[in-house]
């Protein structure tokens, strides 16, 4: 696994989408308690670059070593 | 040993023997020699001294550095002290100690410069926003003011509140002896900023108000029962009892004292404590007291509300309130003689 | 081969900005900053009133919330109580240019031994949009529904600049959010202004520019793209003035 998904931080923001040089990163099609569709990462489609953790305003992201 | 000082210098110097270690303010008449006089002298004790851009930012200082749990401490007159209203607020809301010391002068706005007690209601009521009260120490001879400084500052500390030392304008331009108190080693209060947040201290963002309003009444009501201050003389078998504090109280004393010399029957409260108010000491006057009487140094009578809700409370007769309101100034004794002979003849009503 | 990136764990809590909303990026920059200079337990905030009042509920450190735009005098009699903690101030452009602008001059004019940051998003958010002293010429804000109009209301301020021209100090810098370059730029900003405290140099400064999709009616993206295409023409990124480069 390279990232951990804190998905109850997520708001929906999209600049994590925005960013991935994989597009590595979807959105889940329900949504949680709060009204948001949350981020999902495809492993196999991440590289661990971090762009997702340095662009995210809400600490959904930590880069594993 | 008693050496002669002027007011403000004397009360500077008190603060720093009183541990103050950090002052923030602005000149303004007639405060401006205890900022003068901490400039030079608490750089002397390793404290830090700020001439402010203004009073507003002052009290931001001041703030900044009771949040951190040092004894700070801002000085002002007049319009000054309106400026620091907001801060004043914030400091009871986040129960920061801290003392502000308002050299009363006379009048709204700008006013003048002369020596007032025009400041009563706004310190005893408080003029920033929200319902929070300081203690207010009003100090009648240079002695006094000298020995309120720290007691002001344990009074802050001991309830979580800000404490004004009411002074006025004449008390800090004037010369007295005086026996300066001893040095108090500084030391930081617990709730104070240490960059390390070893545990939750002040800055709170998640209010309770209802639960907060249950301790702020509770807190209120402890001071109210614990510590009124005052002075007293010939109440208990007083006809008419007069009500001063400040200097205008040492002139109503002399008045009282000469007073009975020439017969009359009359007594004095000299509230040393504005808020707190001394109600206690009304329960001690005579039942059968036929009026009390203010004499203060400001133009519509503000101390006669406190005095007048005093006597109504403490007596199921309904002793009639009387003020003599003498603007600016000290009254001196023989106008205060004059205006107590208009009471008795009617000339002078009462005003509740 | 990945580097391992975790947020810090004086800001790893939820925190009520809007989402797209530049401020939790800021912070977090800051806490990073803190936590390699080993200052993450010795710091105190002042923070500002505003959407930066959000921070105090998920920040784990000495913080006050400061009365609207006095943060720069708070920080100055906390720095000269506590001269060995970090003491940061942290406010919107509403809080430090508008009704604080006589503190947060001063506080640069002493060169006052503090960090301050600025995060500019050229309204007031918190309040639901109104017109802000950065607000551009022609922007629609609640309180120029029209448009600002700069020959009544003044031109958008530009105050690191106004603080490198006129006074000496030690650090005074623009930074911005709106891409993965803009914020390791602007990483390193804060960065040289938390040395310049920590070395005792004097005054720093780092103001960004930050989001505001909910009252700018853009989408995070858009957002962004607002403030590298148009705000950056304006308020320009870079360093005003570094004690480092001087004479």
């Amino acid at each position: 696994m390279k990232v951990n998904v804190n998905e109850s931080r997520c708001k929906e923001c999209g600049l994590c989408i925005a960013h991935c040089p994989k597009e590595a990163i979807y959105l889940r099609s329900e949504v949680n308690s709060k009204g948001y569709r949350t981020v999902v990462v495809r492993e196999d489609k991440c590289i661990g670059c971090g762009m997702c953790y340095l662009t995210c305003p809400d600490g959904v992201y930590q880069i594993l070593a | 040993m008693a050496e002669m000082m002027k007011g403000n210098i004397a009360i500077a110097e008190a603060a720093v023997r009183a541990g103050v270690r950090l002052y923030a303010g602005y000149p303004i008449t007639p405060s401006t020699e205890i900022m003068e006089y901490l400039s030079g002298r608490l750089p002397e004790v390793g404290g830090a001294f700020i001439q402010a851009e203004s009073e507003l930012a002052g009290i931001n200082m001041v703030i900044g550095g009771a949040s951190c749990g040092v004894r700070a401490l801002t000085a002002s007159s007049g319009p000054g002290i309106s400026l620091k209203q907001e801060g004043i607020s914030i400091l009871s809301d986040e129960e920061l100690s801290a003392v502000v010391i308002n050299v009363v002068r006379y009048g709204n706005g700008l006013g003048t410069l002369y020596s007032s007690q025009c400041d009563y209601n706004r310190e005893t009521r408080g003029g920033g926003n929200g319902d929070y009260r300081c203690i207010v120490l009003c100090p009648s001879s240079i002695q006094e003011a000298v020995e309120q400084i720290s007691l002001a500052y344990e009074l802050a500390e001991k309830y979580r509140v800000v404490s004004v030392l009411m002074t006025e304008g004449a008390l800090g331009q004037m010369m007295e002896p005086v026996d300066l108190p001893d040095f108090v080693e500084p030391k930081r209060n617990p709730w104070g900023f240490d960059g390390k947040y070893t545990y939750k201290k002040i800055g709170i963002f998640d209010r309770d108000s209802m639960k907060e309003s249950v301790l702020l009444k509770e807190k209120y009501a402890a001071i109210k029962e614990n510590e009124q201050r005052w002075e007293s003389e010939g109440v208990e078998d007083a006809d008419y009892v007069f009500v001063s504090y400040g200097l205008p109280g040492r002139s109503t004393l002399g008045a009282v004292r000469q007073l009975r010399d020439e017969g009359f029957r009359v007594g004095l409260i000299r509230p040393i404590t504005a808020w707190p108010f001394p109600e206690k000491a009304f329960a001690q006057i005579n039942p059968g007291v036929k009026g009390i009487i203010t004499v203060e140094a400001n133009a519509t009578g503000q101390l006669v509300d406190d005095a007048a809700l005093a006597i109504k409370k403490n007596s199921s007769a309904n002793i009639p309130a009387y003020a003599l309101t003498y603007v600016y100034g000290v009254p001196p004794i023989k106008s205060i003689k004059a205006d107590f002979k208009k009471i008795l003849n009617g000339e002078i009503r009462e005003v509740y | 081969m990945a580097v391992e990136r975790k947020v810090p764990s004086i800001i790893d809590n939820p925190m009520n900005f809007c989402p797209g909303c530049g401020h939790g990026i800021i912070i977090r920059l800051i806490c990073e900053c803190l936590e390699e200079l080993g200052q993450d337990q010795n710091v105190i905030f002042a923070i500002g009133v505003g959407c930066s009042s959000n921070l105090g509920g998920g920040l784990v450190t000495d913080r006050l919330h400061c009365a609207h735009g006095r943060a720069g005098a708070v920080a100055t009699g906390m720095k000269r109580v506590n001269p060995d903690n970090m003491v940061i101030t942290y406010q919107g452009d509403g809080d430090a240019y508008s009704i604080g602008i006589a503190e947060s001059f001063n506080a640069a004019y002493r060169n006052e031994n503090i960090t301050v940051i600025t995060v500019n998003n050229t309204n007031f958010g918190m309040t639901g949009g109104q017109m802000s002293w950065t607000t551009m010429e022609g922007q629609k804000t609640t309180t120029s529904p029209h448009g600002r109009d700069c020959a009544v209301t003044g031109y958008p301020i530009r105050f690191p600049e106004l603080v490198a021209n006129e006074f000496r100090v030690a650090y005074a810098a623009r930074g911005s959010v709106s891409s993965p370059a803009r914020i390791n730029a602007l990483k390193g900003y804060i960065k040289n202004a938390l040395e310049a405290q920590l070395n005792k140099e004097g005054y720093s400064i780092v103001e960004v520019l930050s989001p505001c999709a909910v009252n700018w009616g853009m989408t995070p993206e858009e957002a962004m793209t607002h403030i590298e295409e148009d705000l950056t023409q304006y308020f320009p990124i870079g360093v005003f003035q570094d004690r480092r480069n001087q004479e």
